[in-house]
């Protein structure tokens, strides 16, 4: 018997095109927008957010047949906070840079409605084993879209990509910069991430016509 | 199992309150000591940072000393630590783990705050390092400043909690943090700060008379932030440095 059926591995596959949670749920847009000046700090939070929602839909699906129902978003959010937090004393004693480095992620993990919306989309209806596929679907195609709009922000805004210099030195003015190009002040801000998730939106949707709803 | 009971509801509710309360109190506990000797050994590498003792190179990132020596070259470099209080002055080796946001608030409410300095030497040269303490745009900021006796910068170093990581976050980083060295926080004979500003056209900080660096592009709160926290200190503790003060 195969690892993962076929059902499984749309699980995966899925939310990194067709059901993106970024660009089709429209889940985890508010961390999108803050933490994309830069492609590294995308990729941190994509990890970051990959084994958070991995482990928690996990958990939530465990413990889905004995929630109450009326408290159930208060459960979810308790699992998350506690795990999240959990995760970083131990970086705290064992890995002080890495939780350096993380530290200002914790409270943007938390909040962020990707986690909450599979809890409750999706591990409070299903087993752990699909649960968890889910998380590490919908976490990659998160971190997809991260990564993509770090790395035009990054590009564009500041000329570096993961803080190496790519298009020359603006200030004194080498590589591309010698031929008048300027860096575009406005990605570094966050609504240029607004715009560039906007045209990832427009173009998926030109090439799928079926995602376009009928008005 | 019914779990739409009121009955199973609160009794679900108390039980998830004990467990996760009682995880979380045994994580922080059994851990608590090694979270509190790895911030011991982080503000040790802060303070020396501040005066050149790193292992920084031509064009990398910051690096700090290695933890497994950092106590040691701690005492080798660090000759004196002080606690200013008021007029008096005392020696105090334990100066360094003051909490500086106690004695802000302390200063605020108009009582006397207890102010730690630290004083080094590094080939000859001495150092008047003094802590800072403010707020950036989400959350705290904070550093030390490494001083000679004339009110000229040497080094810095500035860290936060929570800014927006890609830009205010990166006030720790060392094409920031570099530009501050050479800057007096002194105008004439006016404690004036350093402040961090927008469009004085000099992103490479060759004027180092101006009491000013390039900001962060996208972070202005943040690069407020620094510039107030870096004139209250230095309003904090300007009487002791006028005594130390060689024009």
């Amino acid at each position: 018997m195969a690892l993962l059926t076929k059902k499984d591995v749309s699980l995966i596959s899925d939310p990194l095109a067709d059901n993106n949670p970024i660009t089709i749920q429209v889940l985890g847009i508010c961390s999108a927008l803050a933490i994309t000046a830069e492609l590294k700090a995308s990729v941190v939070m994509a990890i970051a957010v990959m084994f958070v929602l991995g482990m928690g839909n996990v958990v939530i699906s465990l413990m889905r047949n004995i929630i109450p129902s009326k408290i159930r978003i208060i459960v979810q959010l308790i699992v998350v906070a506690a795990l999240v937090i959990v995760v970083d004393q131990v970086l705290k004693a064992f890995a002080y840079e890495l939780s350096k480095t993380l530290s200002v992620f914790v409270g943007l993990i938390i909040t962020n409605c990707i986690i909450m919306g599979r809890f409750e989309a999706f591990a409070l209806a299903n087993g752990p084993w699909r649960s968890f596929l889910d998380g590490i679907g919908n976490s990659l195609g998160y971190g997809l879209i991260l990564v993509i709009v770090g790395f035009f922000r990054e590009l564009l805004g500041s000329g570096t990509l993961f803080g190496f210099a790519i298009l020359g030195d603006p200030i004194t003015k080498t590589g591309l910069y010698a031929t008048g190009y300027e860096n575009n002040g406005f990605m570094i801000i966050p609504p240029a991430a607004l715009i560039v998730v906007g045209i990832i939106i427009w173009v998926q949707r030109s090439r799928t016509p079926a995602l376009i709803e009928d008005n | 199992m019914n779990t739409d009971k009121n009955v199973y509801t609160v009794i679900f509710a108390g039980i998830m309150v004990v467990v996760v309360g009682s995880v979380l109190a045994f994580v922080a506990s059994g851990l608590s000591s090694r979270i509190k000797e790895n911030e011991r050994f982080e503000k040790q590498q802060n303070i020396l940072y501040a005066m050149g003792v790193n292992e920084n190179v031509e064009d990398g990132g910051v690096s700090f000393i290695g933890t497994d020596v950092v106590e040691d070259e701690f005492s080798k470099y660090i000759k004196k630590q002080l606690v200013i209080k008021g007029d008096s002055v005392i020696d105090n080796n334990e100066a360094y783990l003051i909490d500086m946001k106690r004695q802000l608030a302390l200063y605020k409410k108009g009582e006397t705050p207890e102010l730690p300095l630290f004083i080094g030497e590094k080939d000859n040269k001495i150092y008047y390092i003094i802590p800072m303490y403010g707020k950036g745009l989400w959350d705290a900021i904070w550093g030390f400043v490494a001083l000679d006796d004339k009110m000229v910068v040497q080094g810095v170093f500035f860290d936060h909690k929570g800014e927006t990581p890609g830009l205010g976050a990166n006030i720790n980083q060392r094409y920031f943090m570099d530009d501050f060295t050479g800057e007096s926080i002194m105008q004439d004979t006016r404690y004036s700060g350093i402040s961090v500003a927008k469009g004085n056209n000099d992103p490479l900080n060759e004027r180092k008379d101006d009491n000013k660096v390039d900001a962060l592009a996208g972070a202005t709160i943040t690069g407020n932030g620094v510039s107030a926290m870096i004139l209250e200190s230095v309003n904090l503790y300007k009487d002791y440095l006028t005594k130390l003060r060689k024009s």
